[in-house]
């Protein structure tokens, strides 16, 4: 294995769960919803895929039990702040303190135990192109469906009726509600949609990327990840980018200083965050392009007046 | 509203007076961990000392404890908070919690306060450490020894002196074995972060270590190790569960032997303030069983284990230079204590740079 | 079965009053039922968390110094919230203010005088508030978001305190560790009462809050606040600017923050460090929605989550529960603050299903 390819496939790794959290929240963030407890979210699915791994032994239950329990753990954010319309930038806040302290609570039984890694799968035939195979086509299962999600996001969100409805509720959901289409029960879809993918981005932090259960090992991922979404102005294509731009810049700072470069190592770390925000005022320098993209009722609240 | 407060303030006092009553001939004694006590690295290996303190001493003791504690604002008043609910000896675990201990250690003149890894003492705070780099070293020449290609990766936390000495320490423990040993060092800016750690793990092992040893918390290195088929030294715990076929040795923290000392003064009215700085000899460390390695390897590494408990061997005794060129220790001579708690700088033969 | 809300006409002045009181007592039930549940005794959990904290003049103190700061980042930002400015860095802002503050006491750590005290604060305000212009810059004349670019100088200021600490502003009888010089007596900020720990960094929290109140409710750059909030085109039609008012917000939310994070270094921790903050910077967020962006709801929230952090460290010593359990807690409490909250705007309806008016909402 050649040294670009090595430094690649621990970018893909790094990436991965930046790129699927801020997926899910894209499409929360599309129907208009705000939430805030991404990092909270991952730290459930990393903590409930882990144990449930331990329990059963795959890691494939592990990884199911991740969706589900961020899924479900989104629900709370959900009832709140669609049913009960509380403010959405603090429930979030709040979602991410009680995902911390109960996935702790999960987790504390299986700390220090070492985990059941989600093998990969060859992909036959296209496992064996050179360089590109064992990229791409010899990869763990979240990272084949980090890919579907991009495309199917893609897909579902501007070339199906379903999409346009979501993206009309985002837009503005008083009159989306007029042209009578369900805005309560499509943000509960898309929060829960959006804690699914905190879910797996989780899982895959505790099943893939490194098999342990540490409590915060989400580490500031999920902040990341609500980053990422901004920087990619709503749009799945520019997550993936951003994901990998992410993870690239901060494993090449690491390989940089094994090389011995001598620069203090707090610059080097910086860089990602650095190269975020340069990219970021690159890219978003025509006002009318970010205007269309986001999503005109985020974060507000929406009762149907009967 | 208010009379079930006062229900509840009542009833409580009630529990609380009952409690105390019960717990009148037992000394508490206290811990403050700035991580998590399943941290699986540094903040548990302190709280294995608590437990062991717990069962060694039995009756005579109550320990209690709080964790997750960050090293700002907030430790000053959790150090209060255990002074004023009667411990009768209080050890702050980490280095960040050193002023906060002096300062509660003056308005509690009764209170005993031991504080890990600092500097600063008083007439009831005393200092405790444990001398990590003898068993760096041991790894050191175990590394040297081992490995084929000869360079190790180190993935190293943050540049405080505990850290550059255990560099230094393991380039000793190398050179000692071949003098080209090389290390490649990459600087985590993290305690736990696994995924970091892995990261950083990889990236090493893609330049070609085939040894990594690690100051930071998680398995994740050993992990990564595992799966790339090179070996690793386990930190703080035995981590030989996430690399059964890896590591081949471990430094564990072993502060319980010290705990239970520490206590037992206090028990019996001889506990005095003393800046301790415990080795292999005392048991405040202790190597892992070494393992993954030829016997003759391991031979070697007892025989150094050995020396360094009967004191015939310090690792940091000269002839050793600094990275500069500079002389730093003349034959024979052996570094003093001050030097290695306050050590900014590399031995020679570390190509990096140390970050300043 | 169904919760169907109802917008009340006016906001009810009872429940907002009382909505806080009827989540405390939800968080009374649920909490003893989760402490019974891990085999705790309910009681005497509940009296450690909320009680105890205020039986005593020490953890009054530690409560007033844990909300300074929280009190004095949240009510800046309830300015920039309210004027639809999303700065969420109010963290980096914090460290920066430290940092500028600190100039005067680590690098001119020989000049004795009664200005440094003053000069420091003024160097927190300016250095939070330029950490607060990058952002700033950048959406008015760049169109960059402020979520992203605020969240990421956060990260960057942490490493650039790291560096610091470590590096040019070590402390040279530190032993190398990563500290710099312990400030000088004149530039700590001094205590306000010999009781305890509360040090002015209380009254600069309390005194900005009533002012931005003040500001809030009788000035005209109030009212321009909150019409460029709720609609910036209506605010371009009154005349006023939404550019002016993204500098306006960040700079005066960085300031405070600025002011927060020098008002803690001199008066609690007395040099700098690597980590010079819990997260304030990040709780303030939540306490400026839990203080319903009004900033003397602002000291209210500020406070009591304050009492929460003091009361759960309480109950972890007197009980020996994890710090997990009172984060559970914690967030248990705020869901139940957030809810209740709901009550003041609207009427909660259960409707059975079936027998609701579903179905038809859809033709209105």
């Amino acid at each position: 294995m050649g040294m670009i390819e090595a430094i690649l496939l621990t970018v893909i790794t790094a990436a991965t769960p930046l790129v699927i959290a801020s997926l899910g929240e894209l499409v929360t963030e599309r129907a208009g919803v705000l939430n805030l407890g991404v990092e909270g979210m991952m730290i459930m699915g990393a903590a409930i895929a882990f144990a449930a791994t331990q329990m059963t032994g795959s890691p494939y239950v592990g990884v199911v039990a991740g969706i589900a329990g961020g899924a479900l753990f989104s629900l709370l954010f959900g009832f709140l702040t669609l049913t009960l319309v509380a403010n959405q930038v603090a429930t979030g806040l709040a979602l991410t303190i009680l995902g911390l302290g109960v996935s702790g609570q999960i987790g504390e039984p299986y700390a220090g135990m070492s985990g059941v890694k989600l093998q990969p799968i060859a992909i036959p035939l296209l496992a064996d192109i050179p360089f590109l195979g064992p990229l791409l086509f010899r990869q763990d299962l979240i990272f084949y469906l980090s890919i579907m999600l991009v495309i199917g996001i893609n897909w579902f969100l501007f070339s199906s009726r379903a999409g346009l409805k979501l993206r009309a509720i985002g837009d503005n959901h008083a009159s989306a509600h007029a042209l009578g289409i369900h805005v309560i029960r499509t943000r509960y879809l898309a929060v829960m949609f959006g804690g699914a993918c905190a879910g797996l981005a989780g899982a895959q932090l505790s099943l893939v990327y490194t098999p342990q259960w540490v409590e915060t090992m989400s580490a500031g991922r999920g902040w990341i990840a609500l980053a990422l979404v901004v920087f990619a102005s709503w749009r799945p294509w520019r997550v993936l980018a951003g994901g990998y731009l992410f993870g690239a810049v901060s494993i090449s700072q690491l390989h940089a200083q094994a090389f011995g470069i001598g620069i203090p190592p707090q610059f080097l770390s910086s860089l990602p965050y650095v190269a975020t925000v340069v990219v970021l005022i690159l890219i978003s320098h025509n006002r009318r392009v970010t205007l269309i993209n986001t999503p005109a009722s985020l974060g507000k609240p929406f009762v149907p007046d009967r | 509203m208010k009379k079930l407060l006062l229900a509840l303030a009542t009833s409580a006092a009630l529990l609380g007076f009952s409690a105390a009553a019960g717990a009148q001939d037992k000394t508490k004694v206290c811990f403050i961990y700035v991580g998590s006590k399943t941290d699986g690295g540094y903040s548990e290996g302190h709280d294995r000392g608590r437990q062991e303190l717990e069962q060694a001493l039995g009756d005579k003791v109550e320990t209690a404890f709080l964790e997750n504690v960050p090293e700002g604002p907030d430790a000053e008043r959790a150090i209060e908070r255990m002074a004023r609910s009667g411990c009768a000896l209080v050890f702050t675990t980490s280095f960040g919690f050193m002023d906060a201990t002096i300062k509660v250690a003056q308005k509690f003149p009764d209170v005993k306060f031991e504080h890990a890894t600092g500097f600063k003492s008083s007439e009831n705070v005393g200092t405790y450490n444990a001398r990590f780099y003898e068993g760096r070293y041991i790894q050191g020449v175990i590394a040297a020894k081992v490995s084929k290609a000869g360079v190790a990766g180190y993935i190293a936390s943050f540049p405080i002196p505990e850290v550059v000495m255990g560099i230094n320490a393991f380039m000793l423990g190398a050179h000692s074995v071949n003098p080209d040993f090389k290390v490649k060092i990459v600087w985590a800016n993290t305690w736990a972060d696994p995924g970091k750690e892995a990261d950083a793990a990889k990236a090493l092992a893609d330049q070609g270590v085939d040894i990594l040893t690690q100051h930071t918390d998680s398995t994740a290195p050993m992990q990564v190790a595992a799966e790339r088929g090179i070996k690793a030294f386990g930190q703080a715990s035995d981590m030989i569960a996430a690399g059964p076929e890896t590591q081949l040795t471990a430094i564990v923290d072993t502060w319980g032997a010290y705990y239970i000392k520490r206590t037992q003064a206090v028990i019996d009215g001889t506990w005095k303030p003393e800046n301790i700085w415990d080795g292999l000899k005392d048991g405040i460390l202790t190597m892992a069983p070494y393992t993954n390695m030829p016997d003759d390897v391991k031979k070697a590494a007892e025989e150094v284990e050995a020396k360094i408990r009967s004191g015939e061997l310090h690792p940091f005794t000269g002839p050793v230079k600094k990275q500069d060129g500079s002389d730093w220790l003349a034959e024979g001579e052996v570094s003093d204590d001050g030097t290695l708690l306050g050590m900014n700088f590399y031995i020679a033969g570390i190509d990096d740079k140390l970050p300043q | 079965m169904r919760i169907e809300l109802e917008k009340r006409p006016r906001p009810s002045t009872l429940l907002s009053v009382l909505s806080p009181f009827l989540a405390l007592a939800l968080t009374v039930v649920a909490g003893g039922i989760m402490f019974a549940l891990i085999g705790k005794n309910p009681v005497a959990a509940l009296y450690s968390f909320f009680v105890e904290p205020l039986t005593d003049v020490w953890s009054l103190h530690e409560i007033a110094v844990k909300a300074a700061p929280l009190i004095l980042i949240g009510a800046g930002l309830s300015v920039c919230y309210r004027s639809n400015n999303w700065n969420i860095g109010a963290e980096g802002q914090f460290i920066m203010g430290a940092i500028a503050g600190a100039i005067v006491p680590v690098v001119f750590h020989d000049w004795h005088s009664p200005l440094v005290l003053p000069l420091m604060l003024v160097f927190g305000m300016i250095g939070g508030a330029l950490y607060a212009a990058i952002p700033a810059f950048l959406k008015a004349h760049m169109n960059t978001n402020e979520i992203l670019t605020s969240l990421m100088l956060v990260y960057i200021a942490q490493l650039f305190l790291d560096w610091l600490v470590r590096g040019p502003w070590r402390s040279p009888d530190a032993y190398n560790f990563p500290v710099t010089r312990d400030f000088t007596p004149e530039a700590i900020l001094p205590e306000m009462i010999a009781s305890g720990r509360t040090n002015y960094g209380f009254a600069f929290a309390i005194l900005a809050a009533v002012g931005l109140w003040f500001m809030m409710r009788y000035t005209l750059k109030g009212f321009e606040i909150s019409v460029l909030g709720q609609s910036e085109r209506a605010g371009r039609f009154a005349g006023f600017s939404s550019r002016r008012m993204i500098w306006f917000s960040m700079l005066l939310s960085g300031a405070l923050a600025g002011l927060a994070g020098i008002s803690e270094v001199s008066g609690v921790i007395g040099k700098l460090q690597p980590i010079i903050s819990p997260g304030y910077g990040f709780t303030a967020i939540i306490v400026a929605f839990l203080g319903r962006l009004n900033p003397l709801g602002i000291i209210a929230a500020g406070l009591f989550l304050a009492l929460t952090y003091v009361g759960g460290e309480a109950v972890q010593l007197t009980l020996n529960v994890s710090d997990k359990v009172t984060r559970v807690f914690q967030g248990l409490l705020l869901f139940f603050v957030l809810s209740c909250d709901t009550l003041i705007q609207y009427r909660v309806r259960l409707v059975l299903s079936g027998l609701g008016r579903s179905g038809q909402g859809e033709a209105h």
